[in-house]
């Protein structure tokens, strides 16, 4: 049965095609001011990859925070239940689920089956979620694929305590002016945002193995901080801005009568 | 989805708006019918300045803070002005609606902030008492006494610390009698109090009926009712209105009449909620969620005790006890006791005594859950919340806890916190109605 889950976040649209379980195909736009064209291209692109047409899908599931915009979708699931699905699914072993997009960081405590038990969502604060990077990048003058792997670079810790997005540009500027090398202030960057993500997740029970999925997991220096700074293994599947809209496949096929 | 259960209208509904809104009128016009007005806390002996007369009218503050704060557009003006004049604005929320009235000279019922002749409440929490410290600043001056409340929880409280109270009570009547300028009547208080004993011990018995399946009353709905306890527990018109209110609910119990029709599972909340965005009750509504009230609706007015069954139900008044409340001593003595047991006050000292109630409510009431409201604008109810989140959880209640604030709609966010019952109500396995 082949089925399909729609994710539409706050910066891209992305979609999965499952077929019995199986992944056929995957598709992302970014979320242009027009969103509904750019979440009916995405899909359009999705099924040209898979050979298929909407017809043959037997359900399609939308989630993220823009889920309601979806004019073909038959249901919804939340984030917060989608990003856990996909990412137990994909990593049994999995019972935090750590995900961390352009606008929100959750955690989720989950059980074997991907059920979420507790969870915890970032308040308005952008300091714990993607868009943070991507301003800080900016600050840094460097393009934002490069932040990561420039933190990597870095042997020094620098503490940054500003705990809003604004404020640590300024502490960014700071540093900038004191010539602080840049692979330290991303290295900063990097713990700062770990560091808000932990503190959130540490609310729950945070019990291994520890997954992290959304668009964040694709950022290297972000993961490395994430690891120091929890003292543990996280477990990143293969491209992990899809899990959540992969989570929302399965609960389409699990809602068509196909399980999951 | 179908409705399980038949729903109806409270008949008493009306009444309880008008009494409301007749306190705040009364309030306003004090002065044209030669009255006396007074301004304190809801938390305050309200019962001890009604010996001065049946003329004197009371403007509880937090009840005041919370009206403001659902007329969203007046609030924020209220908020903008007290910062504008120089206050903080992580400071209680009510407390800031109720000094921006003042800034503004506006009511927000209509007209001039009507200024009280006295000052009257106690140091329930820090904000308490620098409250109305600014406020008789801000109004002029206006005669302010404070009682010192600090004496512990109710299972630490021995006849050394309710004597500390009792006497500040004293010397208060005679600190009124000074500035009114009237003689103080006993027998005015007896009656009061003994209203008080009444009247808080019915709404207990009002909230222990919505232990029933289905629940005949909502929180939302609750709001609307408990809030007469806030305005004048001691009045005898709260007591019959709640008397009555009482019997219509246990005629909807005997009935099975809902307050929610589709209602398929039970939870509630702890502290104040935001008041400008109180439809997010009825967005629980489409999951067939009732929130059946909280402990603050419970426990804010009403006064419980163990029943013998070891349920929790209302508290036996001293009158049905016999015990004898013939003079002022005796009145004041009885009303200290009353309220240092009230549930609301308790926890206060320790998040330990806010879980345990909060646990005990969940099973006598059979909820499925529980919403925590990380109140920013009351630091007193709000302190120790995050322990009563782990207490919940592991006495095996799921918890949502949602951010915002009382009194500031400013910080609140509607949509996100829609989106985290979505994700709740999905962890019960529950999905919206179409």
């Amino acid at each position: 049965m082949k089925v399909a889950g729609v994710d539409v976040g706050a910066k891209f649209v992305k979609v999965v095609i499952v077929d019995d379980g199986n992944l056929v195909s995957r598709s992302s736009r970014l979320m242009g001011f027009e969103q509904k064209e750019s979440i009916e291209e995405a899909f359009k692109e999705a099924l040209e990859k898979a050979g298929l047409k909407k017809e043959d899908l037997a359900h399609v599931t939308s989630t993220g925070s823009g889920k309601t915009e979806v004019p073909f979708a038959d249901d919804e699931f939340t984030e917060v239940s989608a990003a856990a699905k996909g990412a137990v699914n994909l990593i049994p072993s999995a019972r935090t689920v750590i995900d961390v997009g352009a606008e929100e960081g959750r955690a989720m405590h989950t059980n074997a089956e991907g059920k979420v038990l507790d969870f915890v969502i970032n308040e308005r604060c952008a300091a714990g979620a993607g868009s943070f990077t991507e301003a800080m990048a900016r600050a840094l003058e460097i393009p934002l694929e490069e932040i990561g792997p420039l933190a990597l670079k870095s042997k020094k810790s620098i503490p940054m305590n500003a705990q809003c997005v604004v404020f640590a540009e300024s502490e960014v500027v700071t540093l900038v002016h004191e010539k602080t090398p840049k692979e330290d202030i991303a290295r900063a960057i990097h713990d700062a945002m770990a560091s808000r993500i932990i503190s959130m997740a540490r609310r729950l029970s945070i019990e291994e193995d520890v997954a992290l999925v959304g668009g964040l997991a694709n950022n290297v220096g972000f993961v490395e901080s994430l690891r120091r700074e929890l003292n543990m293994d996280v477990k990143i599947p293969e491209q992990p801005e899809y899990v959540p809209a992969y989570g929302a496949a399965l609960a389409a096929a699990s809602r068509a009568g196909g399980g999951s | 989805m179908a409705d399980k259960y038949p729903t109806e209208r409270l008949k008493t509904w009306n009444e309880a708006k008008d009494i409301r809104l007749n306190y705040y009128k009364d309030f306003a016009e004090a002065k044209e019918k030669g009255g006396i007005r007074w301004a304190g806390g809801a938390w305050a002996f309200d019962a001890v300045p009604a010996g001065l007369g049946d003329d004197v009218y009371p403007l509880t503050g937090e009840p005041y803070g919370a009206s403001t704060a659902f007329n969203r557009e007046f609030s924020d003006d209220c908020l903008e002005a007290t910062e504008k004049y120089g206050f903080a604005r992580d400071l209680c929320s009510y407390m800031r609606n109720y000094w921006g009235s003042i800034l503004l000279n506006k009511y927000t019922f209509g007209g001039e902030f009507p200024k009280s002749d006295f000052l009257w409440t106690d140091h329930i929490c820090c904000s308490h008492a620098k409250w109305y410290q600014v406020a008789a600043e801000l109004e002029g001056d206006i005669p302010f006494y404070c009682v010192d409340v600090a004496v512990g929880p109710d299972e630490e409280v021995d006849e050394n610390r309710i004597e500390y109270i009792v006497g500040q009570l004293h010397d208060g009547i005679e600190w009124m009698e000074e500035i009114t300028g009237r003689t103080y009547d006993d027998n005015r208080l007896i009656e009061a109090v003994k209203n008080e004993f009444r009247s808080t011990s019915t709404w207990a018995e009002i909230c222990a009926l919505n232990k029933a399946i289905p629940a005949p009353l909502d929180e939302k709905s609750m709001y609307s009712l408990y809030v007469l306890g806030t305005l004048m527990k001691h009045s005898k018109k709260v007591v019959d209105f709640y008397e009555k209110l009482r019997d219509e609910v246990k005629d909807r119990v005997e009935r099975g009449i809902a307050a929610v029709p589709n209602e398929r599972v039970r939870v509630m909340t702890d502290t104040q909620p935001p008041w400008a965005f109180l439809r997010v009750f009825r967005y629980l509504e489409k999951y067939g969620c009732v929130s059946i009230g909280s402990l603050y609706t419970f426990g804010l007015i009403g006064l419980f005790e163990t029943k013998e069954d070891g349920s929790w139900g209302p508290k036996t008044t001293p009158m049905e006890l016999g015990v004898s409340i013939t003079n002022r001593d005796e009145a004041l003595t009885e009303l200290v006791k009353w309220n240092l047991a009230k549930p609301e006050w308790q926890h206060f000292y320790s998040p330990k005594y806010k879980s345990d109630m909060m646990i005990r409510i969940a099973r006598e009431w059979k909820l499925d859950g529980v919403l925590l409201h990380y109140n920013r604008g009351c630091e007193g109810l709000s302190l120790g919340i995050a322990e009563n989140r782990l207490a919940l959880q592991e006495a095996g209640y799921p918890v949502m806890i949602f951010e915002g604030n009382m009194g500031d709609e400013r910080e609140f966010d509607e949509a996100r916190t829609v989106a985290r019952i979505d994700a709740f109500m999905e962890s019960l396995d529950l999905t919206k109605e179409a």
